[in-house]
């Protein structure tokens, strides 16, 4: 036997058809990978829409949370959502672009932008938990805004930032040089050649790297549990500076109480959940492909 | 920017100085924007100092009640109980056994998922399994926290009886599904980075298509899907909400996956669930260790970086 020999003999193996025969074996071992990602997707999505489709309900999107399980609704965490999504949009996009601008457009080619760039590559890697640490710190306690809204969403903004920031980066980057240099050309200063020129092209792929990133932001939980968000609101958040659920939040008490009726509910509530990430992937994804049509032309 | 300064320079009674002037101000605007931009290009620096800042300063309350070598070597966690013991070993322990078991799933199956992707897939499967694995990857953890407890827990029970309704296994699983899109893009990117001279040359010299994948592309790519895993590990080490959802809140010495375990980040998890007062050694505990946590995933992170950079193979 061949395969019994030394490690160089191994190596080679002479037999063509037995090598053929290696490589379906391998193809089909590559193709089952594949398929457990895929089938753990559809077990995943079947499981919440067999566990959740008989408690979803118009009443369960408007009513409060409850101890009754047949009463109980996700009103304040959709509200709490959706204020969570439109703060952090509007913390993490003027910081996100103005640093992306600054280091495509701006910035010399020297060691702090080159700390800069590492810096943000490092960020993206840090545990969303730590993140909910520093919020704890920072924004709770040493800013004093407690345990509302804008503490949650100012920690759910630094947590998205790198990732707004290298979209918008690479979106600036696709702008052809030829723009700019004719601009600056007929006189236009850098900045008028950023605001007039570079951005209007780059803002269907900023745009497109924006949603994304709101898309992770109302999917975590672990920050805003250290921030302080609360799972049973029963009232409907009217300011920044109020108590807060979001939908995670409540899927996670749910998940944790032993009923079933509970785990049903938990169950609905990620389908909610889910849908609400599914329209804004596809928003992003028209998004992207309409720019790259229009670029093709 | 023009339109504030105009009016400026209108006012003046023309000729040759008020342009000069319009172009100062118009300069002095420049300024204070690309001053602005910059501070925006500073708070992602900021936002590492005080990530520093915060662990260190919080903790450094705590190394003064609880010496750093029993932190370190402890092998018992009970901060939250009478008899209070603070030795990390226990969350470590429960932290590496998770992390270790999401490896064992996520490391050969996202890589022979980017082999093929990268080697095999035509390109109309790959435009249907890529987006299907970005939605995967997009799935917030606290579903798959969910999916751990309520339906891999309940078949993993029935096929190990003695396996509780809290154990590190299923939160390994998820957690090892949760990575396998990341480290599936991330080794597919390294392998098409590989040139097709080389492939061709392989298959010249008779290769089949098996041993051009393996003995020249992913050799070729092996910085890129090395670095990958280590990223994986990292992301594993710091993921929280399946683990504290999955693998309950019993910290222990254990290497059995059977069993239930504490991970760091579940330990945050319970302190700031429960009525911890501020200022209290169990509070200062979740900077402590979270100073661990952040050091360990930032130390590989940090190496991932150098090896995508250092040990890349560069061909012409």
């Amino acid at each position: 036997m061949r395969e019994a020999g030394p490690a160089r003999d191994a190596r080679f193996e002479p037999r063509l058809a037995r090598r053929r025969r290696n490589g379906r074996m391998f193809q089909a071992v590559c193709l089952a990978s594949i398929a457990v990602s895929l089938v753990t997707l559809a077990t995943l999505l079947a499981d919440i829409a067999i566990d959740g489709a008989a408690w979803l309900s118009g009443e369960f999107l408007t009513s409060f949370p409850s101890r009754i399980s047949s009463r109980a609704g996700i009103r304040p965490a959709i509200l709490g959502t959706i204020w969570i999504m439109v703060l952090v949009a509007l913390i993490s996009f003027p910081f996100g672009v103005g640093a992306a601008i600054y280091l495509e457009e701006y910035a010399p080619r020297g060691r702090l932008t080159k700390l800069i760039q590492t810096n943000i590559a490092n960020l993206a890697g840090v545990p969303s938990i730590v993140y909910g640490i520093l919020g704890l710190a920072i924004f709770v306690r040493y800013f004093g805004f407690g345990r509302s809204l804008l503490a949650g969403a100012a920690t759910l903004a630094l947590l998205v930032l790198p990732v707004v920031i290298i979209a918008a980066q690479e979106a600036i980057r696709a702008v052809p040089s030829s723009l700019r240099e004719a601009a600056y050309g007929v006189g236009a200063t850098r900045w008028q050649v950023v605001r007039s020129h570079v951005l209007p092209v780059a803002m269907p792929g900023i745009l497109t790297g924006m949603i994304l990133s709101l898309s992770r932001a109302i999917g975590e939980t672990a920050p805003l549990i250290m921030v302080g968000a609360l799972a049973f609101v029963a009232f409907t958040p009217t300011s920044p500076m109020d108590l807060f659920t979001v939908l995670p939040i409540q899927i996670f008490n749910w998940t944790a109480r032993p009923q079933a009726d509970f785990h049903g509910l938990a169950a609905a509530a990620i389908a909610v959940l889910l849908v609400l990430l599914l329209l804004m992937n596809m928003t992003a994804i028209l998004l992207r492909n309409r720019y790259q049509s229009k670029r093709g032309q | 920017m023009r339109d504030q300064v105009a009016p400026q320079a209108g006012s003046d009674s023309g000729g040759p100085g008020a342009d000069l002037r319009w172009r100062a101000g118009r300069r002095v605007g420049e300024g204070v924007i690309a001053g602005l931009l910059f501070l925006c290009g500073l708070v992602s620096v900021l936002t590492t100092v005080g990530i520093v800042v915060v662990l260190v300063t919080e903790s450094s309350g705590f190394f003064r009640e609880v010496p750093l070598v029993d932190f370190l070597t402890g092998t018992r966690w009970s901060p939250l109980y009478t008899n209070q013991r603070f030795g990390i070993l226990p969350l470590l322990n429960g932290t590496l056994l998770i992390a270790v078991g999401a490896m064992l799933i996520a490391l050969p199956i996202g890589l022979t998922s980017a082999i093929y992707l990268s080697e095999y897939a035509s390109p109309r499967v790959r435009g249907i399994v890529k987006p299907l694995l970005e939605i995967l990857a997009g799935i917030p953890t606290v579903v798959y926290g969910y999916f751990a407890l309520l339906f891999i827990t309940p078949l993993l029970r029935v096929a190990f009886p003695s396996a509780g309704v809290y154990n590190a296994a299923s939160a390994a699983i998820v957690v090892g599904i949760m990575i396998i899109p990341m480290v599936a893009s991330l080794s597919e990117d390294a392998l098409s980075a590989v040139p097709r001279s080389l492939r061709e040359a392989a298959y010249g010299l008779g290769a089949t298509k098996f041993e051009v994948s393996t003995r020249v592309a992913v050799p070729a790519a092996l910085s890129g899907i090395v670095a990958s895993f280590i990223l994986a590990i990292s992301r594993a080490v710091g993921e929280t909400m399946a683990v504290t959802l999955a693998a309950g809140a019993t910290p222990h010495m254990t290497l059995s996956f059977l069993d239930s375990v504490q991970t760091m980040t579940a330990y945050i998890v319970q302190v700031s669930l429960g009525e911890t007062p501020h200022g209290s050694i169990e509070y200062k505990t979740i900077f402590a260790v979270g100073l661990v946590l952040f050091c360990m995933t930032l130390a590989m992170n940090l190496v991932s970086n150098r090896i995508t950079t250092r040990f890349r193979e560069v061909y012409e």
